[in-house]
């Protein structure tokens, strides 16, 4: 019975994701989507992969990540990377793209992995601002990177292209501040899509499953979910390092969508970290269909809207507030207990007449 | 004599991470959250100073004293709207909230002032000391920037130690509970921590413009983290932590911008900030929280 429902839930989702492809497919088979709309429609996807995924880190584990754009990050720049050294090797395009992605989710889950195992044995606000620090420590030292390439092989310099060293037949493929730049624009919608029922299928089966009812009770309560003898630091770099993984999936198709990757912080600084977390909280924190919902819906509409795209950040402030203190201040929770108590009794009493 | 002259603009700057980070780890000390949108209170402050003083022309000092007025003003606001009713809820909540708290002051800012770099007037009046012949060259906003933090310093641990109020704050950050039942109001208490810490923010909003002269709405986010750094790095809720912290912090800044590479600064600093979490958790100069069941 309990399982039927899950199913369903779970169905919905995909049927959301589904028939919202099929309504924008249909409206651009038809003309009616603008240039504009059509800009927005990878983005949407990949706002809704980082959301789905670092829902999965605050929601579900009920750890602050602070450092989401870090990993997202790491697979651009794994992608990207792959894709520009790969041109003579594999002429097509799509075939590049696909390994680039395999790679991408690969190295930042890597990451999420190296990562975890230090940030992972400290709680709370400590856990947040060091990843905070380890995305801005990703992010300087892409800054500083170069990697050419030639006839002998890779080069590499923290300092700038020319002490490379490169022969005649070298390429600089990252050029530190600059980035990588000629990256084919692979990504579409479809591939979007995919990758987002990917992240939703990956993610919701595993909070169903048994490591995800164990993730749950470390968040619940750490001291018991390990007397009854959970491994507390495996679960928890498991679900840290699945949501970096699926945030560098993300980070590659952003960098597919792109023909100049940079590590910007406009890019993949904190506050693009604090725009996806905005996206969770507003989306409902442990809510996977919630937070593609909002990140669909906040990031379409300010776009479509024009005239409020000045006071958009603003609004998001306020409700991120707002949020937070209806959905967890004491005061809220106890008068909405009355509240819910009050309705009860109406209905019954109601019904009784 | 020019590793002096940068080892001087570290402490210059690490003063000012101090006197920044006193604002966390009090606040942090006493409440038992991480006050995100404290950096945030250092640009309005920095605002507040540039409107006194660049667009109605006032003198320097009423520009401080209005800054810190209105982060005053702000900080307890902040308390009371925000993180008041969230007293009692889950740390990620609170967090969360500061976050919000953060982005509302950066976009409001953006909103009135937009997004374009102003340019901050010194409130510094004092010449520039020249030593060792001419060589060496300190100028006065780092002989301000050093000598407030001094006296801040000084000022702040007398107030802990000497006055009701501080031993007030002293009560409440070691039991909540046990504070209130010998009667202190521990509303009031986190509010006046909350003021103080903000009043230090337009302080240290004022040294941080004079320094470094270019305003903008992101200008207090950076130096507000690095601050936070320079606190659980010195131990949070500890002065004297701070201070040391603050000033460890500046100095690695500035030599690793001067010697190692300008871009990679931050993530030096950075780095530090997470290797004492994993080599001491509770920072150089912090006690040892035990968690109890």
């Amino acid at each position: 019975m309990k399982k039927n429902k899950i199913l369903i839930q779970n169905s919905i989702t995909y049927a959301m994701v589904i028939g919202f492809w099929a309504i924008v497919q249909g409206l651009s088979a038809g003309g009616h989507v603008s240039s504009l709309m059509k800009g927005l429609l990878v983005p949407l996807c990949i706002y809704a992969i980082l959301a789905v995924s670092l829902n999965l880190t605050v929601g579900i584990l009920g750890e602050l990540s602070l450092g989401h754009a870090g990993f997202m990050c790491v697979g651009a720049f794994a992608g990207a990377f792959f894709t520009r050294c790969m041109e003579n090797v594999m002429p097509s395009v799509g075939a590049r793209f696909f390994f680039a992605l395999i790679l991408g989710t690969a190295v930042a889950g890597v990451f999420g992995i190296l990562i975890g195992i230090p940030v992972l044995r400290l709680k709370g606000d400590y856990l947040a601002i060091v990843t905070l620090a380890f995305g801005e420590i990703i992010k300087n030292l892409i800054n500083v990177m170069y990697i050419g390439k030639d006839a002998s092989g890779f080069h590499f310099s923290i300092k700038d292209s020319l002490s490379l060293g490169l022969d005649d037949t070298g390429v600089v493929i990252i050029k530190g501040a600059q980035g990588i730049t000629g990256t084919p624009r692979a990504a579409t919608f479809t591939i979007g899509i995919l990758l987002l029922l990917i992240t939703l299928a990956v993610v919701q089966n595993l909070i169903n499953s048994r490591t995800g009812r164990a993730i749950m009770s470390i968040r619940d309560n750490r001291i018991a979910a390990e007397s009854i003898g959970i491994n507390v630091t495996k679960y928890k770099l498991m679900a840290f390092s699945i949501s970096a993984a699926l945030a560098g999936m993300a980070g590659v198709l952003y960098a597919h969508s792109l023909s100049t990757l940079a590590a910007t912080s406009a890019n993949f600084g904190y506050n693009k970290s604090i725009l996806i977390l905005v996206f969770v909280v507003l989306g409902g924190l442990g809510n996977i269909k919630g937070s593609v919902i909002a990140a669909i819906i906040l990031t379409a509409l300010p776009e479509l809207l024009r005239g409020l795209n000045d006071y958009r950040m603003l609004i998001y402030a306020i409700v991120l507030i707002v949020m937070m203190l209806f959905n967890s201040s004491p005061k809220a929770i106890e008068l909405r207990a009355v509240f819910m108590e009050k309705m009860k009794h109406g209905k019954s009493a109601a019904k009784e007449a | 004599m020019s590793f002096l002259s940068y080892l001087i603009n570290g402490i210059s700057l690490g003063s000012i991470y101090a006197i920044i980070a006193l604002g966390y780890t009090m606040v942090y000390g006493i409440a038992r959250m991480l006050n995100f949108a404290h950096g945030d209170i250092i640009m309005v402050g920095g605002f507040a100073i540039f409107t006194m003083v660049s667009t109605l022309g006032m003198a320097p000092m009423v520009g401080i004293i209005t800054a810190v007025f209105v982060c005053t003003l702000l900080g307890v606001t902040i308390e009371f709207v925000a993180y008041r009713p969230l007293r009692g809820a889950s740390s990620l909540a609170v967090l969360i909230t500061a976050i919000g708290v953060s982005y509302l002051l950066q976009n409001l800012a953006l909103l009135i002032f937009g997004s374009n770099a102003r340019q901050f007037t010194s409130v510094v009046t004092i010449s520039s000391l020249k030593l060792a012949g001419g060589r060496l060259s300190i100028s006065g906003e780092t002989i301000v920037t050093i000598a407030v933090c001094i006296v801040i310093m000084i000022a702040l641990t007398a107030f802990i130690n000497k006055t009701r109020i501080g031993q007030a704050m002293l009560a409440v950050s070691e039991d909540k509970g046990a504070a209130a039942l010998m009667g202190i109001n521990v509303n009031r208490t986190i509010a006046v921590t909350f003021a103080i810490g903000s009043a230090l923010a337009a302080v240290a909003g004022a040294l941080l413009c004079s320094t470094y002269p270019s305003l903008t709405p992101y200008t207090g986010s950076m130096p507000g983290i690095k601050a936070f750094v320079a606190a659980v790095f010195g131990g949070i809720g500890s002065i004297p932590g701070a201070l040391l912290g603050g000033i460890i912090l500046g100095v690695v800044e500035n030599l690793s911008k001067a010697y190692i590479s300008s871009q990679l600064s931050d993530a030096i600093v950075f780095s530090m900030l997470i290797v004492i979490l994993l080599v001491r958790p509770t920072g150089i100069l912090g006690k040892k929280i035990n968690e109890k069941v």
